[in-house]
């Protein structure tokens, strides 16, 4: 196979640090689902996130915008540390204004889309561009119908989430994601909520939008995006870092026995 | 019947309409403003406000509202610092009791119904606000409000009908709206039948009225909950 990744813009040692995360620890009661996750993704970055289910990887995306509190650990977002503090006994973020922020630089991707069912689509790509940036509504509504067109659902802009197919309410939600010009796109488990057959069409977006140097961290179990279109996997296993390479590395020699293991099962 | 009798008895009883509907829309205006407090407390993380709001919920869910208006229509006057302050001259006034208790009494059963609506709120619909960016009065204001809302309305068009009909009660406290003028007609032509007849219809058509109103306010804030459409929608 092609062995230099698709994403050209993102060479992988160049680029400034868009996201960096150190040591994080999240436990849920006694059980400890992340063990000291670090990670740093450059600028043009695609990493797949793989891993068995409960393997912490939704949770560590969670993490890093705040969905989830990590009990310890450092994150920095372009190079700006996430202010945090011990109050009674747990680890809480010191600067409201800060995480809300932050949030809005990050993109995320849900598995079952969370678009606001009584907006339509476009009232949904434009709402954080208007209401949290504080942008011009007219300016806002240009730039979300040239989103909508490139994601390919256009003509559904004035439905209603309710009234389109999982694979176009999830480009819908890449289009909302996007509207906010997010440094880094987070996607958790962007495809496993769809039938097969609208997969496809939501990896196409993801395509393009790795081609075009976006930085992406993507939770996922489709093995050809991991392995066609990422430049970096990371495979996770009980909440630690099992393996971290390039896509030819691992799927080729490089993998450790449970991530062969892993990709066995889906016939890889 | 007697056409003339009812058409006069019909007459009468329109004057005192106005008075029915400045005692509703106070109340429901006042009470409304009130519910929003009451469930933004019951709802708060701090425990004194949240217990406040279940202790005031409770209460006035759990009275009868004919006593919480004798109690304070007899009741007030008989606190000193109630009858020497400043409030007093408005509290005296048959027409104010009647609307406070009428907005505290609606504020308590409205409270939960909003509060029902925050519960119906998908959590992953809140999480996608926040993943933007928003939090506080942003996220209250664009997300959290404008869902629940749209939950509650039917609980809440039921809530406004009843308010309607709870103003009748005031009349026992010496304010003259229909309920009210109906009843001094019947004790000067003791004609029981027309008159509370002509008084019914009066509510019906008032109820028919607003539940038309909320029922058309529902089907405009919910075109999301009704199948696409077969023609694309035009351009607004």
């Amino acid at each position: 196979m092609n062995p230099t990744p698709l994403n050209q813009t993102g060479t992988t040692m160049a680029g400034t640090t868009r996201l960096s995360v150190r040591n994080i620890r999240k436990s849920f009661g006694t059980h400890e689902v992340l063990r000291g996750i670090s990670l740093e993704a450059r600028d043009g970055d695609v990493i797949s996130l793989l891993g068995a289910s409960g393997s912490g990887k939704s949770t560590f995306l969670r993490c890093i915008n705040l969905l989830e509190i990590a009990d310890h650990g450092e994150i920095s977002v372009d190079g700006e540390l996430i202010q945090m503090q011990q109050r009674g006994g747990k680890n809480v973020p010191s600067n409201r204004r800060q995480v809300d922020r932050i949030r809005s630089e990050l993109g995320m991707v849900f598995q079952s889309f969370n678009l606001w069912s009584h907006m339509t689509i476009l009232e949904n790509v434009i709402e954080g561009p208007v209401h949290v940036l504080k942008r011009a509504r007219a300016e806002c509504i240009a730039e979300a119908e040239a989103l909508l067109e490139k994601v390919g659902i256009a003509e559904k802009r004035h439905a209603y989430p309710a009234h389109l197919s999982g694979g176009q309410q999830q480009r819908a939600a890449i289009a909302r994601s996007l509207a906010m010009k997010p440094k880094v796109m987070l996607f958790d488990e962007p495809t496993s909520a769809l039938d097969p057959e609208l997969v496809g069409e939501v990896l196409r977006v993801m395509r393009s939008l790795a081609e075009e140097g976006m930085t992406m961290l993507v939770v996922t179990h489709e093995m050809s995006f991991a392995r066609n279109v990422s430049n970096r996997v990371i495979f996770m296993k009980s909440g630690e870092i099992d393996s971290d390479g390039t896509p030819d590395d691992l799927f080729g020699q490089g993998g450790s026995a449970s991530f062969r293991q892993f990709i066995g099962n889906f016939g890889g | 019947m007697d056409i003339d009798f009812m058409i006069s008895t019909m007459k009468t009883l329109l004057a005192a309409l106005p008075m029915t509907l400045a005692l509703f829309a106070l109340s429901v205006f006042f009470g409304g403003i009130l519910a929003l407090v009451i469930v933004w407390m019951r709802v708060s993380g701090n425990a004194a406000a949240r217990n406040f709001a279940k202790g005031y919920i409770f209460i006035f869910r759990g009275s009868p509202l004919l006593i919480q208006m004798f109690l304070i229509f007899y009741g007030l006057g008989q606190f000193g610092f109630i009858r020497y302050s400043f409030l007093w001259p408005a509290l005296r006034e048959p027409f104010v009791c009647a609307v406070l208790s009428l907005a505290l009494c609606t504020a308590g059963y409205s409270a939960e119904i909003f509060r029902f609506g925050l519960r119906a709120i998908p959590a992953k619909e809140i999480e996608a606000a926040r993943s933007i960016g928003m939090s506080g009065f942003l996220l209250t204001r664009r997300i959290l409000a404008p869902i629940a809302f749209r939950h509650a309305l039917p609980a809440y068009s039921t809530e406004v009908v009843m308010m309607v009909k709870s103003t009748a009660l005031a009349s026992l406290v010496t304010v003259w709206e229909v309920t009210g003028v109906a009843q001094r007609l019947i004790a000067q032509t003791y004609r029981t039948m027309e008159v509370f007849l002509c008084a019914a219809i009066i509510y019906l058509l008032l109820n028919f009225l607003i539940l038309q109103a909320m029922s058309l306010l529902e089907y405009k804030l919910t075109p999301h909950r009704r199948a696409a459409p077969l023609f694309p929608v035009p351009q607004r």
